[in-house]
């Protein structure tokens, strides 16, 4: 017979396939059990939802318990930073919903306007360059080793030619990356756990959660949902998504990016003299992220070194991903000013340049070739028109929710649509419309605080997906 | 424009300077200041900042190491070579005169009020691999006609076997059709390759596919390690070692500064790895860390740890409750029979993370793929798996390899690959094979290259960096300094056998000639 004495276990974490958790860790006191399902059998809850799995409390008996038997533990203390991080990151749990929805409805005819994936197929001209080049690696001439961490010096010349041609930015300004997730988090090694930063609310995760990992923001502060030690910049419609700087406190750095993942705004020329003035007084530094310049539809800046003075307070960082569907294929590039100086006079690309060289090793030689043939005159003609595809489709959206008498925002200068449900919980929202209507989206609320009651809607999708989708949406809500 | 400092104010000047072909700016330097210069196009203007936040930093009697050659030298006896490049030195802190400068002040040139980051501060000089190469630039420059071989930075030469190639091009060109076109892929990795990972060096070892992460190179994922453990973690490395651990280890902050003397930092467990002990560390004397960097066959003394040296370290962390770090990149340059991967080792699952890349078994340098593992078994001491942590790193601070090197990586993965690697690592072994003899042949006393495409070569009682400029100067062969790696590496040479045949070859024939 069991014994009768009793044990409290706490769930630690749990791994879990389609319909069972494999296994589950558990503490008790001081000490640490493993359950593996293969043992155990049914006591790992089956079809439980992970919530309820970490409200759970086992009941052991010390029998069981022994034959569970005790677990080595390093004595390696977790990283204090990371059980700072309130959740997974946002977009793979938003690939867990669309998962769990699909094992409801096997059935059902997902669309995906959520995560923003593109999905038109790389232009030829630029596909064909890098298959070619694959190719080349086998021949003693087209074999290429070890490249400049920095980057390919022609690409670095074409990045700086391309897009900053007008505001003579040098190609040894331009660091090659495999894309600017990366880069947020080598610019957070460089600049350390010390700095406090600035983020717009609401932001693209990124930013915010790379903050918390190299341990800038402080607790985690539940009633506020923010934190500590970070300076959040409202951007609402009531501000023209530009935040009141006159009532911003002074942070070393200001994460800004425009056009404006998730709300679509691009930040207008006064707009960004404002901020590069206000980083001026204050002796910050902006991180000016430019992923979606290239859908810019007006006179909105395409770089923030449009704006006079601009280099001597900002690095920029921008990517492929979405202006020729690198997603998958991986390519970036920051931009760190020579003029850009630390407090005591030293130069901030000299310490990039020494990350890029340690925690680095360049981005892939085909990708690069990839970036070179789409720098062509040929090649940014291709990709652009695969812009303007995704601009169409953002187009499409807004006239949707507008038609709807939803007050939506965005979509003109980015393939991100934001629209208002005043008075709700936008994962309420986002769970509404996909049970009822299929449909991925991305609650505003995963973008910070200030996203509440708004709903991301991506343009990225085949034509036909974008259609079926505001059909569908209007069938919902109308 | 004069500068005068006098001894009072006891500075430290840090000397910035840009070179161009046009002009060439110098300054002496003295004791504790920052003074720090920019030129316009035809002025200088200059700024001069008592930072006492420096003077933390800097401790006495520092000396520069980050010259570069490429670089102008500083007391100007060179001509400048044409790259524009900025260079932070600091020199001697002894009080050596005043300070004087020709050139019209401007305004001072703006500075943001952000502290520099305090760890990267304390790193001594460029990485290392960087290093050599601008010593190989600069010699280039000075004998334009010289046939430089390269047998210094690891990079490997030949070319990739087609079947890898083709899948690759393959690949990308469907990346233009609809049905191939694919957009952001896991970030751990594409399933089918973590399983091929998994299956072909890992069976039987109790690893599973979705403990493999796939990643654009070994040396990314160290850094991404140490952002999981963070900077309150110590660490201990063999010495010499890969400088990407100590590199990596002092941006995170968890070392203290650089003591000159011993040219070790301040908080790292330095575990001498000699011929003397074999290439492994006596760990009866060597204090706990957390984390244990280890690698073998070993960059860049070529040792493999045997079952029973490795068994001995997974011991000793099981004890101490620390985590190994296994780096793995040469493993199927092994001769002996020794383990490939530290999960051959009962209980390592619990103790060990291991690393490994493609690099070296694929020519993927410049395409860029490589995987860590991690067991589900490995917790943290409040019993938090380390896989979790590693997976919201992989997950927040990056964004998958290129799916174009993933499907390169599969292709490697085929029978057809596997053996197509076997034939590029065995053109290396064959190189390395003839550079040892080379050696042994002038009675020097060499190490390495039978596990492990590098040969470790002994000067005793000589610098590593003279040897390396020697080496250089007198026949056009680069190689890499022993201290490079660490101060158990001063007196010791390492030549890497990457390099098409004749190259090492006609390497060979110049050492026989110098050393005859």
């Amino acid at each position: 017979m069991a014994s009768s004495t009793q044990c409290q276990i706490n769930v630690l974490s749990s791994e879990r396939s389609v319909e069972k958790f494999n296994r589950i860790t558990l503490r008790q006191t001081d000490k640490v059990y493993v359950l593996d399902h293969k043992k155990v059998g049914n006591r790992c809850c089956l079809n439980t939802t992970k919530d309820k799995l970490y409200e759970s409390i086992y009941h052991f008996s010390n029998a069981e318990l022994l034959e569970i038997s005790e677990h080595h533990r390093t004595k390696v203390a977790r990283n204090v930073n990371l059980e700072r991080l309130q959740k997974n990151y946002l977009f793979p749990e938003i690939s867990a919903r669309e998962l769990e929805h699909l094992e409801k409805y096997p059935n059902a005819k997902i669309i995906s306007l959520g995560i923003g994936d593109t999905t038109q197929p790389i232009p030829d001209i630029v596909a064909h360059t890098m298959s070619d080049f694959a190719r080349d690696l086998s021949t003693r001439k087209g074999y290429r080793g070890y490249g400049a961490e920095q980057g390919n010096k022609e690409l670095r010349k074409a990045v700086a030619d391309t897009f900053y041609g007008d505001v003579t930015v040098k190609d040894t300004e331009v660091f090659i990356s495999d894309g600017s997730q990366c880069d947020i988090s080598r610019l957070q090694l460089l600049l350390g756990s010390e700095v406090s930063i600035a983020v717009q609310d609401p932001n693209f995760p990124a930013y915010m959660d790379s903050s918390v990992i190299i341990g800038q923001s402080g607790e985690f502060q539940d009633n506020m949902s923010k934190y500590k030690n970070v300076e959040y910049m409202t951007c609402r419609p009531e501000n023209n998504f530009f935040p009141d700087l006159s009532t911003a406190s002074r942070t070393d750095i200001i994460f800004f990016c425009s056009p404006n993942n998730p709300t679509g705004h691009a930040a207008t020329y006064k707009q960004l003299q404002q901020l590069v003035e206000f980083a001026k007084k204050n002796g910050s530094i902006i991180v000016y992220d430019s992923a979606y310049a290239a859908y810019i539809t007006d006179e909105s800046p395409r770089s923030i070194y449009e704006i006079p003075g601009a280099k001597e307070v900002a690095i920029e960082i921008s990517s492929f991903s979405k202006i020729a569907g690198f997603t998958g294929v991986r390519l970036g590039w920051t931009v760190v000013p020579e003029e850009l100086l630390y407090s005591n006079g030293f130069p901030v690309i000299h310490d990039f340049n020494r990350i890029v060289c340690t925690c680095f090793n360049g981005a892939s030689s085909i990708a690069q070739a990839g970036g070179l043939a789409c720098l062509s005159p040929d090649g940014l003609k291709a990709i652009y028109s695969v812009v303007d595809y995704y601009k169409e489709n953002a187009n499409v959206l807004l006239n949707t929710f507008a038609s709807m008498g939803l007050k939506a925002y965005g979509g003109v200068n980015a393939p991100y649509v934001w629209v208002h449900f005043p008075g709700s919980r936008s994962w309420d929202v986002f769970a509404e419309i996909l049970e009822k209507a299929n449909i991925i989206t991305v609650p505003g609320s995963g973008f910070g605080p200030g996203g509440e009651e708004y709903i991301r809607v991506t343009a990225f999708g085949h034509r036909e997906s974008i259609l079926e989708a505001s059909a569908r949406l209007k069938r919902l809500y109308c | 424009m004069i500068i005068e400092s006098t001894p009072q104010l006891g500075l430290v000047a840090t000397l910035q300077y840009f070179c161009t072909t046009a002009t060439i700016q110098l300054l002496i330097l003295s004791a504790f200041s920052w003074v720090q210069f920019k030129s316009a196009t035809t002025s200088l203007s200059l700024s001069l900042q008592r930072d006492s936040s420096e003077m933390s930093v800097i401790p006495n009697n520092h000396v520069a190491t980050s010259i570069s050659s490429s670089s102008c030298t500083f007391l100007g006896q060179h001509k400048l070579s044409t790259t524009i490049r900025t260079k932070n030195v600091w020199l001697p802190a002894k009080y050596t005169g005043i300070c004087k400068c020709v050139a019209t002040p401007e305004q001072t040139a703006y500075t943001t009020k952000v502290s520099r980051n305090f760890n990267i501060g304390k790193l001594q000089a460029g990485y290392l691999f960087p290093e050599v190469a601008r010593r190989k630039t600069a010699h280039l420059l000075k004998y334009p006609d010289a046939q430089v071989i390269s047998l210094g930075i690891g990079d490997t030469t030949e070319p990739i076997p087609e079947v890898i190639t083709s899948a690759m091009a393959k690949k990308a060109y469907a990346l233009s059709t609809r049905e191939g076109y694919s957009g952001y892929g896991a970030e751990q990795g594409e399933k089918p390759l973590r399983a091929a990972i998994c299956s072909e060096y890992y069976a039987n070892l109790g690893i599973e596919a979705d403990d493999v992460f796939v990643s654009d190179g070994a040396k990314c994922d160290i850094s991404r390690l140490q952002v999981v453990f963070g900077s309150n973690v110590t660490i201990a490395v063999q010495d010499p070692s890969y400088p990407a651990y100590v590199d990596s280890s002092v941006i995170m902050g968890q070392t203290g500064q650089y003591q000159k003397d011993v040219e070790k930092f301040s908080n790292i467990e330095y575990m001498r790895c000699t011929p003397e002990n074999g290439f492994f560390p006596d760990l009866s004397t060597v204090s706990r860390t957390d984390i244990i960097f280890f690698c073998s066959p070993n960059n860049p003394t070529g040792a493999a740890a045997s079952r029973e040296q490795l068994t001995q370290l997974v011991q000793f962390a099981k004890k101490n409750g620390s985590i190994i770090v296994y780096d793995s990149a040469y493993a199927m340059y092994m001769s002996d029979d020794y383990p490939k991967s530290i999960f051959e080792i009962p209980g390592a699952k619990e103790v060990a993370i291991e690393t490994a890349s493609f690099s070296k078994y694929a020519g993927f340098t410049g395409v860029r793929l490589g995987w860590t593992v991690i067991p589900k078994d490995l917790l943290f001491s409040d019993g938090f798996p380390v896989a979790k942590d590693f997976n919201r790193i992989v997950c927040t601070c990056f964004n998958g390899a290129s799916n174009i090197s993933q499907a390169g990586g599969l292709a490697c993965l085929t029978p057809e690959g596997l053996e197509a690697m076997q034939e590029v690592i065995g053109f290396y072994k064959e190189n390395t094979k003839i550079i040892m003899e080379t050696f042994i042949s002038l009675g020097f006393k060499v190490y390495g290259g039978k596990n492990a495409p590098y040969v470790w070569i002994h000067f005793p009682g000589q610098s590593s960096w003279d040897v390396f400029s020697e080496i250089l100067e007198k026949t056009h062969v680069v190689t890499t300094p022993g201290s490079g790696f660490g101060p158990g590496g001063e007196g010791f040479v390492r030549v890497s056998a990457f390099g098409h045949r004749e190259n090492v070859v006609e390497a060979c024939r110049r050492f026989k000639q110098l050393y005859k």
